[in-house]
């Protein structure tokens, strides 16, 4: 292969994304329902009341349901790091393998081992036991979600590396620094929170149609009772957690906050699209399209939420293209941001320091070597702009970032009303008479599931082309495989998860319509 | 800590992983046995709910090893997954398949009925089985690939590894000496595979039959795991300069390994003898049931003494055979030493693991399975 062609880069991003979309359809369940049910195993084990018994055990079953569909989603992603970003896995294997191992190591044994003491041990260990390795198998899964979050994270916001010549490769300096970066923290505790607003949904939804069906009247109201105060809480420190990861992604990632944003020509005092609709004449940020047909904006709001003060420059894409507009580097200090073009020339710089660096070393000329190496080091923090061909590729799909953070948001807020009102009429009594309140309940349940991909759309897509943040674009992570490989495994994949998914729902509505058992 | 030792100690952490999923491959082992075990629904249904209880074991073993060899060897992860494509993403397919299937099976509403989630097991434990042996096969027999790490200069064609052969590692299931591996694999882990039911379900029929099978399943995996041991330690080996760091051909090369370092001959020689007398004494005793525990034990002893072999000593653990040079050792293809270091910090945590798992095992399995529990307890597969 002389080059690479784009198409490679383009199924290898589908298949990542296909399998991504699919595992977290799943993962989002696993992580609230499995709090909400281990709540309600609490009940039991406090108040020694059998109904809550046969609460758990009915969100159990429809737990483990979905949670070997995760499983099997789930170890694709790992192992496509492998297969399907080859050269990624060796530049920066070094820092990222180590969150996938420590995950293996600390929450995938955890979290299967009392899995089956959960399901299988109801009769075998006492009470405290069985309590105990429910919180542990939904400990287990929220810690899995740490470690993968901390390595997503890593990749939008590189930190306590440095890339060493020798080895061609970036490795650790600092673990605390990978694990504990703001942006780390903000990622895990949003995903986190926002799937307990997905699980509190899925539960609230299914009590809701007991309600509408005038059955398990008992079930249905104790489930809404956990499960709306759960949401509320969920939802609103996603809120909260979400607003953080803007503040970082203004820091670290301005372009993919432009896109978020809808954002060509920055200001100060920048105002944030409350409503927007897009204009779909504008092809590129360098056309003279205005970018928006409908825009309601929030004075000030942009500003205030990206930097904490009104009067803060918010870049926009063609700001960040062009360059000159003052802005803070990684230590604080004010510097003028440099256009693509410079980028782009200094990562060049910094690609054939590398190569002048080896040839020096080969031919054993230390001095030499060291000059290169200052070269490269001056400009490595943009070494990924010189595999870029067209600077255009710099600028990710504005519509697709723009609309879904909104859905995200929209919905996000929805909840958080939602929530408080469902469990005011759960506690009146009011809420199995109001047909229309339980038909809302049921509806949002794919609400919640939209609002959570949109999230991981936002991240993924408005981060592109880096696969890590202006060090590596996507082009130069693939692996060297033919583009009719990824494209049979697509494809393969994409039917074999549909078939699953469309099975999985079908379990899950049988086990539904037949309705909690008496508690064994 | 220096380097070499830490890289040496993650060699051996990557190659007890390897070991242990070798011996929980009996999950996948017994699965290929429940229609010749299994001869009524209940029989099948009692031996699908005892490896059932243990699928998610294996699996997150093989998740574990995957991600300990990714931070403690990262250029083997991204030479082999990369380049190896269609072996490991088969694979890959194997193993979804399970994941869903002990779930899924008796549910109503499953869309594809008993029978297809039946077959997936099978499809997870003879494809898993076979493509999994010839894989870790090529860690003797080499493979065809080149690296090149100054290829990232190359603002064109940045990648590092690459495959040489077209079938991008589909051409290891066409050699017999991979092969061998495979099938002895296989025939292992239904030989581990009947011994667990033996251990785990109280059902005179099954324990009959999974007896016999323990003994048919013995006698074409110890031909065929002799026959490969043989071509191994006897034929060509790859071997490193410990000075140039040169790699070269050797013959024997494994076998002086053995010799050179006797405590891995030892704890080879005591591997495979707790794994005859596993299966000796279960074919030969009446109602013996513990034969699983001598047999597993003594899986983790070899096949660690197999990996160990492939790595220490001046050794090539995955060797090019398209260019000797490109080929992958502890030393070239190891994390950082920082990495390392943090990573050993984080496997102290490692026996705690496995003492919680040792008691829940314990706890879940203290009575073996039999017909009254299938039948009384909700969550059945």
């Amino acid at each position: 292969m002389e080059t690479i062609d784009y198409s490679l880069v383009d199924w290898s991003r589908a298949q990542f994304a296909l399998t991504a979309i699919y595992h977290w359809i799943f993962v989002p369940l696993t992580l609230g329902l499995g709090v909400i049910m281990s709540i309600m195993e609490t009940m039991y084990y406090k108040t020694g009341n059998s109904e809550w018994k046969r609460i758990t055990q009915f969100w159990m079953k429809l737990f483990g349901i979905n949670f070997a569909i995760g499983v099997a989603t789930g170890i694709i992603l790992e192992f496509e790091f492998g297969t399907n970003w080859s050269n990624y896995s060796w530049f920066v294997g070094d820092i990222f393998g180590a969150p996938l191992a420590i995950e293996g190591i600390m929450a995938f044994f955890l979290e299967s081992t009392f899995i089956a003491v959960m399901f299988f041990g109801w009769k075998k260990v006492s009470k405290g036991f069985h309590l105990a390795s429910t919180w542990l198998t939904v400990i287990g899964a929220s810690l899995s979600a740490l470690w993968i979050l901390v390595a997503n994270a890593w990749m939008q916001s590189p930190v306590g590396m440095h890339f060493n010549p020798e080895t061609v490769r970036n490795e650790m300096v600092d673990f605390w620094a990978v694990l504990l970066s703001p942006v780390a923290i903000n990622k895990f505790f949003h995903t986190i929170t926002s799937s307990w607003m997905v699980g509190a949904a899925f539960v609230v939804g299914i009590s809701a149609w007991y309600l509408l069906k005038k059955r398990e009247y008992e079930f249905a109201k104790k489930s809404i009772m956990v499960a709306t105060i759960f949401g509320f809480v969920g939802t609103l420190l996603a809120a909260m957690t979400g607003d953080g990861s803007a503040y970082q992604v203004a820091q670290k990632q301005p372009m993919k906050l432009a896109a978020m944003e809808g954002l060509y020509k920055g200001s100060t005092n920048e105002g944030l699209v409350a409503f927007g609709i897009l204009n779909t004449d504008k092809k590129s940020y360098d056309d003279a399209v205005e970018p928006f047909k409908i825009k309601l904006a929030i004075p000030g709001a942009l500003s205030i939420l990206s930097f904490r003060d009104a009067n803060a420059f918010v870049p926009g894409i063609n700001d960040i293209m062009n360059g000159g507009y003052k802005t803070k580097d990684a230590k604080g200090n004010f510097k003028t941001a440099l256009s693509a073009d410079q980028r782009i020339a200094r990562g060049k710089i910094a690609i054939q320091a590398l190569a002048d660096f080896k040839a020096a070393k080969t031919a054993k000329n230390d001095s030499l070597a060291d000059v290169h190496r200052a070269t490269l080091e001056a400009n490595y923090n943009d070494f990924g702009y010189g595999f870029v061909k067209d600077k255009k590729e710099l600028v990710p799909n504005v519509p697709l970032t723009f609309y879904a953070f909104r859905i995200m948001v929209i919905i996000g807020g929805f909840f958080l009303l939602f929530f408080i009102l469902l469990w005011f009429a759960a506690r009146k009594d009011m809420l199995q008479n109001n047909k229309l309140l339980l038909w809302l309940s049921i509806l949002s349940i794919p609400l919640a599931y939209i609002a959570s991909e949109c999230g991981w759309i936002v991240a993924e897509v408005g981060r592109q082309p880096w696969v890590i943040q202006d060090i590596m674009p996507s082009f130069a992570a693939v692996s060297n495989i033919e583009t009719g490989a990824v494209k049979f495994t697509f494809f393969l994949f994409a039917a074999l998860f549909t078939v699953l998914l469309i099975a999985e729902v079908g379990i899950m509505i049988k086990q539904i319509k037949k309705g909690p058992e008496e508690a064994h | 800590m220096d380097y070499t030792f830490l890289q040496q100690y993650w060699w051996f952490l990557v190659s007890l992983l390897g070991a242990l999923l070798v011996f929980l491959l009996f999950v996948q082992g017994g699965q290929t046995l429940i229609y010749t075990i299994g001869k009524t629904e209940l029989e099948q249904t009692m031996l699908i709910n005892a490896t059932g209880r243990k699928w998610e074991f294996t699996f997150t073993t093989l998740v574990t090893f995957g991600g300990a060899f990714f931070a403690s060897f990262p250029l083997f992860y991204s030479t082999s997954f990369g380049g190896a494509y269609w072996v490991w993403m088969a694979i890959l397919f194997c193993f979804i398949i399970q994941a869903v299937s002990y779930e899924f099976r008796s549910k109503k509403g499953n869309l594809l009925g008993k029978k297809t989630y039946e077959i997936f097991l099978m499809i997870n434990g003879f494809g898993g089985l076979i493509l999994l042996g010839t894989a870790v096969a090529t860690f003797f027999t080499g493979s065809e690939f080149v690296v090149n790490k100054m290829n990232l200069t190359n603002p064109l064609m940045p990648i590092i590894s690459s495959w040489t052969n077209p079938l991008h590692g589909l051409e290891a299931a066409l050699s017999m000496h991979n092969l061998l591996l495979g099938l002895a694999v296989l025939f292992l882990a239904r030989t581990l595979g009947a011994l667990y039911f033996i251990n785990s379900i109280d059902h005179d029929q099954i324990f009959e039959r999974s007896k016999k099978q323990v003994f048919i399943n013995a006698i074409p995996f110890l031909v065929t795991f002799l026959a490969f041991v043989g071509w191994t330690l006897f034929g060509e080996g790859f071997a490193v300069n410990p000075d140039t760091q040169e790699v070269f051909i050797l013959p024997a090369k494994y076998f002086h390994n053995l010799i050179d370092m006797p405590v891995v001959m030892i704890v080879f020689l005591l591997g495979v003898v707790s794994v005859l007398y596993g299966i000796g004494k279960t074919v030969l005793s009446r109602k013996y049931t513990k034969g699983i525990w001598f047999a597993g034990t003594g899986t983790v002893l070899t096949v660690l003494s197999l990996f160990l072999i492939a790595g220490y000593n001046n050794t090539a653990y995955y060797p090019s055979t398209a260019d000797l040079q490109s080929s992958l050792t502890i030393y070239n293809s190891s994390s950082s030493l920082f990495t390392l270091k943090a990573m050993s910090i984080v496997s102290l945590l490692i026996p705690f693991v496995l003492a919680y798992i040792f008691y829940a095992w314990r706890a879940i399995n203290s009575k073996p399975i039999d017909a009254a529990e299938v039948a009384a307890d909700d969550h059945m597969y």
